[in-house]
C-alpha cells in the first residue's frame, strides 16, 4: 500500500497532518507535505486511510 | 428590525429567503426537503438567487472559478459590479489570477504553526470570560452573548493590534454586513462606518508600525509594489469581519448541542482527547457559513439554468448534511472517523482562517467544559438562531448547575 498525494489539489485544509502527523507535515503556507515514499509499513496503513478519508479535496488516495 | 416584516415564504423551492426568520429557525429541514425534491432552489428575491443543496453541486461550483465569480460573496440588494478580479475585500472577493498572490500574503500568518502561538492567549480569554460570567451558583448565563461572541473578537483584535474595547463596534458592523445586509446604509454617518475605522487604523500604523497584521500588510508587496490602500483596507476588513460571527456561531452551536445532548457531554468529559475529532463533527453538523458567488456567464448546475450575474449561494452547511456524501448524514456522531466535511469551503477560497477557527472552537469548548461540566437550556423557546449566511445561536440562555461552578 502506498500514498498518492496530489499537491495541485491540496488547498491547505490541514486534516491530513492533524490526523497523521507521522505521514504528513505542513509547509509555511499550510499546504501538506508528504513525509514518506514507497510502500507503507503495515502499522502506518490505518493513519494513511484516515488522512485520505478526511481530505475535503480528495487530494490523497491510497494505492493497494 | 427589518427581518420581521419580510414577505412570507410560500415555497422554499421557488421563493426561498435565507434572511427570513423562518429560515433561521429551521434551515436544516429546508435543506433536506430541497435536496430531495429540487435540488437547486431559486428565488426572485435579491434580484435572482439560486440555492444548490447537494454536496456534488456545491463542490462543483466552488471549484469552478471560470463560471462563478467571487466579486460578491454576501447576497444582498447591492450587487457589486466592475470590481473583479480584486473585489472589495481581497482575497475572499478576488478571482484568478489576482486571487492567488493576494491569498499567499495571508497564508503564512494563518498556517497551523503560526496560529499555535495564539493558543495561550485564547485560553486566557476564555478563562477570563468564564470568570466574568460564572458569578454565583445555579445561574442562567447566555452562552452565545456572554461567552461565545467575545472570544473571536478579542483574539482578532489582538492579531490586528486594535483595542479589544472596539469589539462592540465590530459586532454592529457584522450585523449590518452579514445578518441584515444593506440595512441602515442610508442613515449611516461616515464616522460610524467600518471604512472610516479601518482608514484610521491604517493611518495610525503608517506612523506607528507595530508587530501586527496591519503593519505586516503595509510592508507587504505584490509584484514588487506595495499594496494599494484599498487592498489593505479590504483585507483588514475581511480579517475583522470574517473571523468573528463565523467562529462565535460555531462555538455557540457546539454549546447548544452539548446543552441538549447529555450523552455527548458526558463522553467529552470522560474522553477529552476526543475533542479534536468531535470539533470536526461540530463543524460538519453545525457548519455556520454559506458563501455566495455571482455567475460569470450563463451556466447549468444540477439541472438549473443559471443566468449571467445571478447570485448563487454556496450552502456548505447543506452539502455537509447530504446523505450522498456522508453516511448517516442526519446523525451527529461525536467520534465520526471519516469526515470529509466542507465547513471551510473547498477550492481556492478555502477559509484562510480555518486553523485559527479550529483553535478557538477547540479551546472554547475545552475551557467551558472544565468549568461548566453540566448545563442545560434554560428555556428552549428563548434560543434565537441568526438569519443570513452565517448560522448560529445569537441568544442561548443555559442553566449552569451548582455542581459545575468553581466560581
Amino acid at each position: 500500500m502506498r500514498i498518492v498525494y496530489e499537491r495541485s489539489r491540496c488547498q491547505g485544509h490541514g486534516r491530513c497532518y492533524a490526523l497523521a502527523p507521522e505521514l504528513f507535515d505542513s509547509d509555511d503556507e499550510g499546504y501538506a507535505v508528504l513525509l514518506v515514499t514507497g510502500a507503507l509499513p503495515a502499522e502506518r496503513e490505518a493513519a494513511a486511510r484516515l488522512a485520505a478519508d478526511n481530505c475535503p479535496e480528495f487530494a490523497i488516495t491510497i494505492e493497494e | 428590525m427589518s427581518t420581521t416584516d419580510k414577505a412570507p415564504v410560500t415555497d422554499w423551492a421557488t421563493d426561498f429567503d435565507h434572511t427570513h426568520p423562518d429560515y433561521a429557525a429551521s434551515a436544516p429541514e429546508v435543506w433536506d426537503d430541497l435536496r430531495e425534491r429540487c435540488p437547486v432552489a431559486h428565488s426572485d428575491r435579491f434580484g435572482g438567487v439560486w440555492l444548490p443543496t447537494r454536496h456534488e453541486d456545491v463542490v462543483a461550483i466552488a471549484h469552478d472559478t471560470e463560471h462563478f465569480s467571487s466579486e460578491g460573496v454576501i447576497v444582498n440588494d447591492y450587487k457589486p459590479v466592475g470590481l473583479a478580479p480584486v473585489g472589495y475585500a481581497a482575497p475572499i472577493t478576488s478571482d484568478p489570477p489576482f486571487h492567488a498572490d493576494a491569498r499567499r500574503l495571508l497564508l503564512p500568518a494563518f498556517a497551523p504553526k503560526a496560529i499555535a502561538r495564539w493558543e495561550e492567549a485564547t485560553r486566557q480569554t476564555c478563562r477570563e470570560l468564564l470568570d466574568e460570567v460564572l458569578v454565583g451558583h445555579d445561574a442562567v448565563v447566555d452562552a452565545a452573548r456572554d461567552y461565545a461572541q467575545h472570544i473571536p473578537v478579542r483574539v482578532i483584535a489582538e492579531m490586528l493590534g486594535v483595542p479589544r474595547e472596539d469589539g462592540d463596534r465590530f459586532r454592529v458592523w457584522i450585523h449590518r454586513i452579514l445578518e441584515n445586509p444593506g440595512e441602515g446604509f442610508e442613515t449611516l454617518e461616515y464616522e460610524d462606518t467600518l471604512d472610516y475605522y479601518l482608514t484610521n487604523v491604517i493611518a495610525d500604523r503608517r506612523v506607528h508600525p507595530q508587530d501586527d497584521l496591519v503593519s505586516y500588510l503595509l510592508d507587504a508587496e505584490m509584484d514588487g509594489e506595495p499594496l494599494t490602500e484599498d487592498h489593505v483596507r479590504g483585507t483588514i476588513g475581511l480579517l475583522l469581519i470574517a473571523g468573528i460571527d463565523t467562529t462565535w456561531s460555531a462555538i455557540g452551536a457546539s454549546l447548544w448541542h452539548l446543552a441538549t445532548n447529555p450523552a455527548d457531554r458526558a463522553r467529552l468529559r470522560a474522553e477529552p482527547e476526543l475533542l479534536p475529532i468531535a470539533v470536526e463533527e461540530f463543524l460538519r453538523f453545525y457548519s455556520p457559513v454559506t458563501m455566495a458567488r455571482i455567475a460569470a456567464t450563463d451556466v447549468e448546475v444540477g439541472g438549473a439554468h443559471i443566468a449571467e450575474r445571478d447570485w448563487v449561494l454556496l450552502s456548505f452547511p447543506s452539502a455537509n448534511r447530504d446523505p450522498e456524501a456522508f453516511e448517516d448524514a442526519d446523525r451527529f456522531i461525536i467520534d465520526r472517523e471519516r469526515n470529509r466535511h466542507v465547513a471551510f469551503g473547498v477550492g481556492i477560497h478555502r477559509c484562510a482562517g480555518s486553523n485559527l477557527a479550529r483553535l478557538e472552537l477547540t479551546v472554547a469548548i475545552d475551557e467551558w467544559l472544565k468549568r461548566v461540566p453540566d448545563f442545560e437550556l434554560a428555556d428552549p423557546a428563548a434560543v434565537v438562531w441568526s438569519t443570513g449566511q452565517v448560522r448560529g445561536p445569537r441568544e442561548l440562555p443555559v442553566r449552569v448547575s451548582a455542581a459545575g461552578g468553581e466560581a
